[in-house]
């Protein structure tokens, strides 16, 4: 066995042992940050499956947005947990609930063994036609052109999210702001490191976007870096969420969307067909289209997790 | 065994942990936690379907890589959602359990 070979078991052993760790802490405090830990190590899993896209997107959304997230909710819960573990179902249920699982989990190793070597690939489709686009990454391309209609979609679904979680606001509350109050001097490690980090955290993001055309990254990732840095503004109280009544916050919110809508219909009238685009054209469009949605995936995230507002606006 | 199999077995036992958590952990969050381990166990298992596809000169398929970067982003957006949906529920009962028999207690009583 190689040493390459046994870092592998290692990581997937360190994986298991931390998700085990989520499911079984006592704690729900320990249980989230076993959560966050496990998203990172999983992206490492992602990097040596060579997927190094959705590593950088696990990394930045699965573990750093929804920690901050989980974080958060689980400290404004600490007064639920203790009446709700007397819900906790008995010895046969959790026994039976087990051997499901476990009957689930063995049927999903049997189809990963028999799995075809090599298996069905859709590569060499989206490798043929990477010189039209002007695109290195064909992920970019996948996301971006070849299935631009789920990647559309997916940015309605964000909104939808922001929506549903807006009107979970009580009527007094509607139109005002949400997250914690901006205050006249902020102090500490936390508001230095707010101070710090956004410069370099807007320069790398806008860095991965550009380069997501070519090499790994994307609107995604570079996005959710720029969420990042707003959360930890915030987080250390230098500033305040906007108000949700702000056009400008609902357009930034709608214009990745709208611009790959209106983009989309506009393929009507040139190459004719719905999200076509123009011979030439396609990579000025796409990077057209990714700044946008850049822009909306870090208006959307910050927003979803600091919640429904819970202050009226100011008059 | 390839580090493809093995993540792919990882995904296989992640998704039995995460059942196990959402089927026995009583507490709403718990469970929000234990499905999202289900979900990342999923993408494990499209990921080694992207490993196996390997061709063209890449070294996966980038079609489930696509998908599996969009099912992050949208997992994320639900669990945002369900997490809003479970602090107003705390909110409003004081209480934050599925159990529909639960006695309510006064809002604000104790949060």
């Amino acid at each position: 066995m190689s040493v390459i070979q046994a870092l592998d078991i290692g990581l997937a052993l360190l994986v298991l042992a931390v998700a085990a760790w989520t499911i079984a802490a006592r704690e729900a405090f320990a249980s989230v940050v076993g959560y966050v830990a496990y998203g990172l190590l999983l992206s490492l899993v992602w990097v040596r499956l060579f997927a190094v896209d959705v590593a950088l997107t696990e990394a930045a959304i699965g573990s750093g947005v929804t920690g901050v997230l989980l974080i958060s909710a689980v400290v404004r819960l600490r007064k639920s947990e203790a009446p709700a573990a007397v819900e906790r179902p008995g010895v046969v249920l959790r026994v039976l609930a087990g051997a499901l699982c476990t009957v689930v989990a063995t049927a999903l190793a049997a189809v990963v063994l028999l799995m075809p070597d090599p298996g069905a690939t859709l590569a060499p489709e989206a490798a043929s036609h990477l010189g039209e686009l002007g695109v290195g990454n064909p992920i970019t391309a996948v996301l971006i052109a070849y299935r631009s209609f789920d990647t559309m979609l997916e940015k309605v679904v964000l909104i939808l999210a922001v929506i549903g979680v807006w009107s979970l606001a009580p009527d007094r509350a509607w139109g005002g702001a949400a997250g914690p109050r901006r205050i006249a001097r902020p102090e500490g490690a936390l508001a230095f490191l707010a101070q710090l980090l956004p410069p370099l955290g807007i320069v790398v993001a806008i860095h991965i976007v550009w380069v997501g055309a070519n090499e790994p990254g994307g609107a995604f990732q570079g996005g959710a870096i720029l969420a990042a840095m707003a959360l930890i503004v915030m987080m250390a109280r230098l500033a305040e969420a906007p108000e949700i009544r702000r056009r400008w916050l609902r357009l930034a919110l709608i214009a990745g969307p709208a611009v790959f809508l209106a983009i989309g219909v506009a393929g009507f009238v040139v190459p004719g067909s719905f999200l076509a685009y123009p011979a030439g054209w396609a990579k000025p469009l796409i990077l057209f289209i990714e700044a946008f949605m850049t822009l909306s995936i870090a208006a959307t995230l910050p927003m979803l997790v600091i919640g429904p507002p819970d202050r009226p606006p100011l008059p | 065994m390839s580090a493809a199999t093995l993540a792919g077995l990882t995904g296989a036992a992640l998704v039995g942990f995460g059942l196990y958590g959402l089927l026995t952990d009583p507490h709403p969050l718990r469970k929000i936690l234990a499905f999202n381990i289900l979900g990342s166990g999923v993408f494990l298992l499209f990921g080694i379907i992207a490993r196996k596809g390997a061709a063209a000169g890449f070294a996966a398929d980038p079609v489930p890589q696509a998908m599996v970067i969009t099912g992050i982003v949208v997992a994320f957006s639900a669990t945002a959602l369900a997490v809003a949906l479970l602090l107003r529920l705390f909110q409003e009962t004081g209480r934050a359990t599925l159990n529909p028999d639960a006695p309510a207690k006064t809002p604000g009583a104790d949060g």
